[in-house]
């Protein structure tokens, strides 16, 4: 199976890790993920303009490339997945816009919203399935304690995205399960790491990030992982004394399927 | 040919600041058979009326078209004017230029232009009308309450103390409703029980009441002053006539563990169990599904220690067919499902609690007894947050979009129950607005602010975070303060909407009755005929019509009592004369008509007709005029063109749509 991917500026810079470990696990688990030409930055956040379409130019471009090759879009980055995911849902459903960006875009047929957009974490829960993946796991991660940290981008808006319930999210935890971790349930892992606040006004990002930490590690967990590398970066700011190590889950994943040291020779070569 | 007069209604400016009234009387006179027309500030004032009758007794009329609001709001009105003015009533239309016009359009001149072509199209149709005679329909002098809570065993005693037959149809083992459950009452603070029970006994105990609980509607049918009602009275299991009421059978049960409803899960009964202690009729229900004699065959064991031998495996449910003059809806309410508002953690904590569980918790019959303590511990509370319209006021689609109107008082009343009895208890409540109009109602609140200490914060909850350590995080913002806010409690307790009973929907579309999208019922006219479904015979009580607390229910079940009893005291009612006519000569027999009839009004006879001097014996549609109601589905369906309404014929419709489109 090939899949369309958008990694995403960060993934190819910062959060290599993510992009990495993605890779090579999919590969593994028997899917293609077949990098879009030329795509471009999704502008990291969403236009809430309702007159600003050229920002979302990007976007529409990685969705019709997807139509055009007639693949399912998948991204790895939650600002970049909430960006396509909500701009794809404008070009289906609001009509102005899906107007406006198809006279930039000059294309032979429109673009009209027909791609899907998935997350990585989709395709393992949707279309690869958990009861499977845990079949393909050579290394479970017996005895760790996990804390899923969502973030907010994942799950809102929620009947946009349409990931996982936005209060009560359960699709991390299952995939810690499935690569024979513990998952450990906390209330704070919804909730904003702060996300580009941290920039501007730090101590209020970091109030954020200690509250989540103080709770995830209250609650006995050992490490957190996530799939944002915005949350990622804020929650290593974190000064909180119960301070976790934070880890994208595709490395967890790649360590599961006992892809770690292959990487290491694949990043060498 | 008819002489016509039209007569166009201002309705002070509802009508006459969008339609230029005085020129659509002028261009009606230009149609034929007009012989009459003017316009009047309001028709259907003493006066306007005078006018008709005056214009009809001057210029001979023949036909009346008022043109004004909707025939739903006065045509009765005008065709009583008419009887009065000594011509038959059904020669009266209605052209609705208010509803259907004025207040739809802003520009005079398409307000203007459509008004005249409604009129036309109505002159159109009263020059076919024909003079029409409302047939007679007996009144069966008994009454069905659905639904046993405070506002059905009101309006059952209202009913009974009338002298007439009252019969309750109540869904769950015992009468009392969601009053029962409740510990304490607004603005008074007096008991819930104490002023329920008397009346309980009281309906179970009056001649004229006939109480089937455990029973639910299967079957309606029929109309106002006649419906036949089938009952079904689910296996008890349990002989009413021989059990005793002593209760071993509960207490020797070994299937202890099953989640009572009446404790709102926070507390277990047996299989075999009376819902509560002052339960009407103190008699137990089987539940089968948990009973392990029905599951397994083994057991038996409340067989063995009931004296009284009125354990009965065997019982099935039973049909019981009644016939009643009047229905009364009193189906009352639930609240909503919390799986959606999951930051509030009711699913994640036994700690946060809906106000109704708080209710259960507080009584002293309830699961901790009447102590207040948490769940999760059983240990006493220091902090107590409450959170108020959890659901209600909700734009999300999770919740509802309307206010459910007694939570502000309620959790005024849990606040100052708290503060009084455990003065060292902290309590906090979360509110959007404090809403207590009502008699003694914002005294009553107050009393909870000034004299009882309780914190109240104007702003909503974020999320209510379980910790570590079991204390519960609320965060939430202070909007007067402009300040947010994190609070540890001990307990959270929520203020979740209301929503009517889940099996409404079923009885509404029975009752052919209608309901509105959040499932209440609606009234005939929201302000005029508050206690009356549309549907001619069916009356609401309580809560199935919309939020409303005890004092108000208790209002509106007398009131609908009284409208139940008016129906009652008649003799004879008059039938509505546009009712479906089959032609002989044109009916082939086919039976259309009768399978899409919702009345059961049309049967078949063989009957000798004379076809253009052929004479032979047809099977023939007959529609009976007591059943028909005038839907004209079978006109519509009738392949050969037999069926037609009369007062509205294919032929007058046929006029009116030509008029439009002239």
């Amino acid at each position: 199976m090939k899949y369309s991917y958008y990694p995403g500026c960060t993934l190819k810079t910062k959060a290599k890790d993510l992009d990495t470990y993605a890779r090579i696990s999919a590969k593994a688990l028997g899917f293609e993920l077949e990098e879009i030409e030329e795509w471009q930055c999704c502008g990291g956040v969403y236009p809430l303009g309702t007159d600003e379409i050229a920002s979302k130019l990007s976007s529409v471009r990685a969705l019709n490339d997807a139509k055009e090759k007639e693949q399912d879009l998948v991204t790895l980055c939650s600002a970049c997945h909430h960006v396509i995911k909500r701009v794809n849902d404008d070009m289906k459903n609001v009509g102005d816009i899906r107007t406006r960006a198809n006279n930039y875009m000059q294309l032979e047929e429109p673009y009209a919203g027909e791609t899907t957009v998935l997350h990585f974490l989709e395709i393992l829960r949707d279309r690869i399935g958990f009861d499977v993946l845990k079949k393909k796991v050579v290394n479970p991660l017996k005895g760790r304690a996990i804390g899923a940290y969502y973030g907010c981008l994942l799950l809102r808006p929620s009947e946009v995205l349409a990931f996982d319930n936005p209060e009560n999210p359960t699709i991390i935890e299952d995939f810690i399960r499935a690569i024979g971790g513990t998952p450990v349930i906390y209330p704070y892992r919804n909730e904003c790491c702060g996300g580009y606040i941290s920039l501007k006004e730090p101590q209020a990002a970091q109030n954020m990030t200690d509250r989540i930490m103080d709770s995830a590690a209250s609650f006995g967990a050992d490490s957190l992982i996530t799939a944002c590398p915005l949350c990622l970066y804020n929650l290593n700011m974190s000064k909180s004394g119960s301070k976790l190590p934070v880890q994208y889950f595709t490395e967890l994943l790649a360590e599961a399927l006992g892809l770690i040291d292959k990487n290491e020779e694949v990043q060498a070569s | 040919m008819q002489r016509i007069g039209v007569f166009v209604c201002h309705c002070g400016s509802n009508i006459s600041a969008t339609v230029d009234v005085e020129k659509v009387a002028q261009m009606s006179l230009l149609e034929p058979g007009v012989v009459h027309a003017e316009d009047y500030q309001y028709m259907c004032s003493e006066a306007g009326q005078a006018r008709i009758t005056e214009a009809v007794k001057e210029k001979k009329l023949t036909g009346i078209v008022v043109c004004s609001c909707s025939p739903r709001m006065h045509e009765t009105t005008f065709r009583n004017a008419a009887e009065r003015a000594g011509i038959n009533p059904y020669m009266v239309e209605i052209a609705n230029i208010r509803e259907h016009c004025s207040w739809i359009h802003k520009n005079i001149e398409e307000g203007t232009e459509k008004a005249i072509i409604l009129a036309r199209a109505a002159i159109a149709k009263v020059t076919l009308n024909a003079p029409l005679k409302p047939g007679e329909s007996r009144v069966t002098k008994r009454a069905l309450v659905i639904g046993g809570g405070i506002a059905g065993i009101q309006t059952a005693l209202d009913i009974a103390e009338a002298g007439y037959e009252v019969d309750i149809v109540e869904k769950t083992p015992s009468i009392g409703g969601r009053m029962s459950q409740l510990d304490k009452t607004f603005p008074t603070l007096d008991c819930s029980a104490c002023i329920l029970t008397p009346k309980m006994v009281e309906a179970s105990a009056h001649d004229k009441i006939n109480i089937y609980t455990y029973s639910e509607v299967d079957q309606v049918s029929g109309f106002v002053g006649d419906f036949t009602v089938d009952i079904r009275k689910k296996a008890r299991s349990i002989n009413m006539d021989k059990c005793t009421g002593c209760g071993v059978c509960s207490e020797k049960c070994p299937s202890k563990k099953i989640s009572s409803e009446f404790n709102r899960g926070l507390g277990k009964r047996s299989a075999v169990y009376t819902p509560f202690a002052q339960a009407i009729p103190n008699v137990p229900v089987i539940d089968r599904e948990n009973c392990i004699k029905f599951k397994t065959g083994k057991c038996g064991i409340c067989e063995k220690v009931c004296q009284a031998g009125a354990v009965d495996y065997t019982q099935e449910d039973e049909i019981i067919t009644e016939k009643y003059g009047a229905i009364v809806v009193a189906t009352g309410f639930d609240t909503i499902k919390l799986d959606d508002f999951d930051e509030y953690a009711y699913n994640q904590s036994k700690d946060v609690i809906t106000s109704l569980e708080l209710e259960r918790v507080m009584n002293a019959a309830g699961p901790t007894k009447g102590h207040l303590e948490r769940l999760s511990d059983g240990k006493a509370p220091k902090n107590m947050v409450f959170i108020q319209c959890v659901g209600s006021r909700d734009v999300t689609c999770r919740g509802k979009v309307y206010c459910s109107k007694i939570c502000c008082m309620y959790t005024a009343k849990h606040a100052m129950l708290i503060r009084d009895k455990y003065p060292d208890v902290n309590v906090t409540v979360f509110y959007i607005d404090v809403r207590t109009p009502g008699k003694n109602f914002d005294e009553f609140y107050r009393r909870a602010v000034e004299e009882y200490g309780v914190n109240y914060v104007k702003g909503q909850v974020g999320k209510v975070a379980p910790q570590a350590n079991g204390q519960l995080l609320v965060q939430a913002v202070d909007l007067l303060d402009n300040k947010q806010i994190l609070m540890e409690a001990d307990m959270v307790v929520l203020a979740t909407a209301i929503e009517p009973e889940a099996g409404v929907r079923k009885i509404a579309t029975m009752l052919t009755a209608s309901i509105d999208t959040n499932n209440f019922l609606t009234e005939a006219h929201p302000k005029l005929r508050p206690v009356e479904s549309p549907t001619a015979g069916v009356f609401l009580s309580g809560v199935c019509q919309g939020p409303k607390d005890i004092p108000e229910t208790v209002a509106q079940a007398g009131s609908a009592a009284v409208k139940a009893i008016g129906l009652l005291a008649k003799e004879k009612l008059m039938t509505n004369p546009c009712t479906a006519k089959s032609d002989e000569l044109l009916c082939n027999g086919c039976s259309t008509c009768a399978n899409v009839c919702p009345y059961g009004a049309i049967t078949y006879e063989d009957r000798e007709v004379n076809d253009h001097g052929i004479r032979e014996v047809r099977r023939i549609a007959v529609v009976n005029n007591a059943l028909c109601q005038g839907c004209g589905a079978c006109t519509v369906t009738c392949p050969s063109g037999a069926m037609d309404l009369q007062g509205f014929s294919n032929r007058q419709i046929i006029a009116e749509v030509d008029a439009i489109c002239r």
